[in-house]
């Protein structure tokens, strides 16, 4: 007898047995209503089929090609940030029970899966300070751009502002995002000394047609905004939203946006106990005040507490669905369906492991390893760390300007030695120099630094 | 028969909370302090504090209220839930791909590049288009990635002023009309003829100079085949619009026929349905889209491409025509490792089969219910469909009074998981129901079986039908006043204490009081 296929139950003789049944002579006819002319009448030129076995081995040696960071010293961050995910996170974030359900259309059957997303929702409120958070975006760039169109909506205004110290994938997703409705998207300067967005600048720009500030805080180069209650004021003066985008480790430090008068946060859950894997799948946060007003034009889905119809059980459902495409069609708040709820679970269970003290102890070992590694790597002959007089988090600047070698060089040289230096600014900001974003999480050991140090004084020391 | 689903009474996490309780441990601190002003730091943070074993009971019990395609029949019309074979997790949890930075140096992702160039070539074979993007992070997201594609390509003939509307079948799935929107066109919607296609000649009505694309998923969500794609495709091409293909119902045609070769410009894939990555409990998703060589210079940015000489993979960001980035890297990675993991599984005999077994279980199905009292086919009755097929409850709710909802809703106590119900809109009393090619006769069967079951209860026992369901965790629960009055995170509920039992203990005294 043949052997069917691992996946298919129904083997072919199963087949052919359901079609006798049917009274149907061939598998074909299923799809005789396909036109001639545009039927595929050869096989799919792909790859033959391999054994799990195969498949195992051929995909480990290519992905063995890339190098992982715990493979060599790295100091990459710049909107993705590495951390340790305990091993209970990632056993229960990858139950198949969670795993493998559809969007909880039935409430009745996946009331696990809502209530851990209320506990998401309730989890992201606290920490960023506002009353309601969304059941997730794809990630924080896509996420700043529903803000932008949200603010539009909200204010029936066409301009946005942000700052000019932005990363890049930030702002070209957002420029992109608002092409619909052709809002205008305007940078706000930045002071050489701090970094610090230019305040005044920001008063001269702030007129009766913006429809949202929006600040990071940390910044994209990693120190912290200090003006942020004068820029929340001069924005509501105006009449505009107040946008605030974090790196939501950062929050078990700082203060919450929402206590300084944020209307909208937005951010990138990523680092709330999920794997930086490349780029994604990642986690758009997306909240903002309990308002109504503001709760009605917010993109996504959202999780809400409920009773049983006969009143008796606590119960929970996807709520104010009239927002959305599957109800509103082309008036939907946006065209959002499938969200990353998966990550966050994962984030949900990373918050309640760690609680207040946990994340707080993360953020101070981010912070202190940044702060150790801005003093050594500033003690360097040529080197600057950081370039900006302000508080940081857990990344900051470095300049080579001091020396006689650029900043890609200087990272080629620590990466023949095994180290992934900071993210090149070279492109993305040319007035600031031979200059790199590097970050440090608790990941990284105090001999870790050393050994940058280290490195880097003998690659600048050599070159003398 | 006989189901019952775990039924805990769960409070919620931070009714756990203990102070001084935590679920993880730190390394040691660096002497060196945190460096920043007292003014700029918080002082409290609401976080529920809990140890390991209380936050890995709390969810396993969650997890157990949850049904997936792992614990049973899932056939949720339009959303394809076939089985995710393990090895795809393995894969993807590898650390070459979860511990691997976006922003690492090109010479250090060789093989996270070679998979997305390699992926995008059997993704561009599969469906007959030039060249695809993985950026995309959902269906949704590719619709709306397509539309802006459109909007760029009117823009480069100069006709971007002029070419604002797009059409969309009354049948099609809400993420068309709403992404069309979002992308800035207006939409225009023409309705299906009496067998469930686009109608010819409103669709000639309703192309003009005006027309940007028509979006159009064919199978279309009645699991029907449009026969009269081509002239679809001529009419559209005719007014100088682009087509768009929602790919949301491929399964049932992977290596019987292509997008590409029915004349669609832009094709959108959903790996979490046709290449079988997970759903995640709605994401993350993945929603690559294909385009014609005349498209291929919108594409989003970064594009992947391989320098033979060097044998290097490397990204290109310099395509001054691209509509530019629609998130933040390059699209969800780790989805990705799972559908290249499917697609070498399968291979094309396997990918060929498993559309095939689709589209005969979604007949078998609906050759077994026809003739059932109670439900009808709308459209076209007796022609085949594809990998799902659409039943009207209409009958019985005239018969009986019981809705298409109740009947999802009593499913449930049979173990298997409700269709898609009330979609497409133009079938009243829609059951939509796709089951896939991962199940067996036997579950098939079950599930005829328990629909004639329910059609007799509804005229027999009619109650079971209204209060159902019995065996899920929890009954039906009041989604209205869950809407009016939103509760939507601990803060609100706090706050508007005491409309809602608060605790286990009081949920259970109440229960207790209540029987």
């Amino acid at each position: 007898m043949r052997v069917g296929h691992p996946y298919i139950p129904n083997t072919r003789e199963i087949r052919e047995q359901m079609l006798r049944e049917m009274g149907i002579a061939s598998i074909d006819d299923l799809f005789a209503d396909i036109p001639e002319k545009i039927r595929l009448k050869r096989a799919l030129k792909l790859p033959r089929a391999m054994s799990e076995l195969e498949v195992k081995r051929h995909m480990k040696a290519m992905l063995a090609k890339n190098k992982p960071f715990t493979q060599m010293l790295s100091f990459i961050g710049g909107g993705a940030w590495p951390h340790d995910i305990p091993s209970h996170v990632q056993a229960l974030a990858r139950r198949s029970e969670f795993v493998t359900s559809y969007t909880p259309y039935q409430p009745e059957a996946s009331q696990g899966m809502l209530q851990t997303l209320f506990e998401y929702q309730s989890m992201i409120a606290e920490l960023v300070g506002l009353d309601v958070a969304n059941a997730s975006m794809y990630d924080w760039a896509s996420a700043l751009g529903e803000a932008a169109l949200t603010c539009a909506r909200i204010t029936r205004r066409k301009r946005f502002l942000i700052p000019k110290l932005i990363s890049p994938e930030r702002r070209v997703t957002l420029q992109t995002y608002v092409v619909g409705p052709g809002l205008e998207v305007a940078e706000i300067g930045y002071d050489r000394k701090t970094g610090r967005l230019d305040l005044s600048q920001l008063r001269a720009q702030l007129g009766q047609d913006v429809a949202g500030v929006y600040v990071e805080n940390p910044s994209y180069l990693g120190f912290l905004e200090t003006q942020v209650e004068e820029m929340s004021d001069a924005a509501h003066k105006a009449g505009a939203l107040f946008v605030v985008g974090v790196n939501p480790i950062s929050l078990g430090l700082l203060k919450a946006p929402g206590d300084y008068g944020a209307d909208i946060v937005v951010g990138e859950g990523q680092p709330l106990g999920n794997p930086v894997s490349f780029g994604g799948p990642y986690l758009g946060i997306f909240a903002c005040r309990g308002e109504m007003k503001l709760v009605r034009q917010m993109p996504g889905r959202l999780i809400g507490m409920t009773t049983t119809l006969e009143g008796g059980k606590r119960g929970y459902c996807m709520v104010l669905a009239t927002r959305e495409q599957h109800i509103r069609h082309e008036r939907a708040t946006s065209n959002i369906c499938t969200n990353n709820a998966l990550c966050a679970v994962s984030a949900a269970i990373y918050l309640a492991s760690l609680g207040p003290q946990g994340l707080r102890g993360v953020a101070e070992r981010c912070a202190a390893n940044a702060s150790y590694a801005m003093k050594k790597l500033n003690a360097i002959h040529g080197l600057k760390a950081p370039i900006f007089d302000a508080p940081h988090f857990n990344e900051f600047t470095l300049n080579c300007d001091g020396t006689r070698m650029s900043i890609e060089k200087l990272n080629s040289k620590l990466l023949e030695r095994g180290i992934q230096g900071g993210i090149s600014l070279r492109r993305e900001f040319p007035e600031l120099g031979e200059t790199a974003l590097l970050c440090t999480t608790e990941l990284h050991s105090r001999e870790d630094i050393d050994r940058l140090a280290e490195e880097l004084e003998e690659i600048v020391g050599g070159q003398r | 028969m006989s189901y019952q689903q775990a039924r805990w009474t769960e409070p919620l996490i931070f009714e756990l909370s203990k102070p001084g309780r935590t679920a993880v441990s730190l390394p040691e601190k660096s002497p060196e302090g945190v460096n920043i002003p007292k003014k700029l730091l918080r002082e409290q943070l609401g976080l529920p504090e809990v140890s390991e074993p209380q936050v890995v009971r709390h969810y396993t019990r969650l997890s157990q209220m949850n049904w997936s395609v792992d614990s049973g029949f899932y056939p949720l019309g339009s959303c394809t839930m076939k089985y995710n074979p393990k090895i795809c997790e393995e894969l993807a949890a590898l650390e070459t791909v979860t511990c691997v930075h976006p922003r690492q140096s090109e010479d250090t992702v060789q093989g996270a590049l070679e998979l997305i160039y390699k992926l995008e070539k059997y993704l561009a074979e599969i469906v007959g288009v030039s060249r695809v993007t993985l950026h995309p992070s959902a269906g949704a997201h590719g619709e709306f990635t397509g539309m802006l594609i459109t909007r760029a390509y009117h823009k480069f003939k100069g006709e971007e002023q002029q070419r604002t509307e797009v059409i969309v079948p009354d049948s099609a799935h809400g993420t068309n009309f709403a992404s069309a929107a979002m992308a800035g066109f207006s939409v225009v919607v023409v309705p299906s003829d009496a067998r469930g296609r686009v109608d010819l000649d409103a669709l000639k009505n309703a192309v003009s100079d005006r027309t940007a694309a028509l979006m159009l998923t064919n199978p279309n969500t009645l699991g029907l085949f449009d026969d009269q794609i081509l002239g679809i495709t001529d009419i559209v091409h005719g007014a100088g619009g682009l087509l768009y293909y929602d790919g949301a119902n491929l399964n049932g045609i992977m290596g019987k026929t292509r997008p590409g070769d029915m004349g669609f410009d832009i094709v959108h894939y959903n790996l979490h349905k046709t290449f079988s990555t997970p759903h995640g409990g709605g994401g993350p998703g993945s929603g690559p889209i294909g385009v014609t060589r005349e498209l291929e210079r919108f594409l989003p940015v970064p594009v992947v491409e391989y320098d033979r000489k060097r044998d290097h993979y490397y990204l290109d960001y310099d395509r001054p025509d691209s509509i530019g980035k629609i998130n933040g890297f390059y699209g969800n990675f780790g989805v990705l490792v799972k559908a290249y993991a499917y697609i070498l599984l399968m291979g094309a005999e396997g990918l060929t089969e498993a559309a095939e077994t689709a589209t005969l279980n979604a007949n078998y199905i609906m050759r077994k219910l026809l003739g059932v009292k109670g439900y009808e086919l709308k459209f076209d009755s007796g022609r085949p469909c594809k990998h799902e097929v659409v039943f009207s409850a209409e009958p019985l709710k005239r018969e009986t009074g019981a809705t298409a909802k109740d009947i999802a809703k009593r499913l449930l106590d049979y173990g298997v998981h409700a269709p898609t119900y009330y979609f497409p809109p133009i079938v009243h009393e829609a059951l939509m129901i796709e089951p896939t090619e991962t199940e067996p006769r036997e579950e098939l069967d079950h599930f005829v079986d328990a629909l004639k079951a329910i059609a007799e209860e509804a005229r027999s026992s009619p109650e079971k039908l209204r209060t159902a369901p019995h065996a899920t965790a929890i009954g039906r629960l009041d989604e209205v006043k869950a809407s009016r009055e939103p509760i939507l995170s601990w803060r609100m509920h706090k706050k508007s204490r005491p409309r809602m039992p608060t605790s286990s203990v009081e949920i259970i005294r109440e229960m207790r009081a209540r029987s």
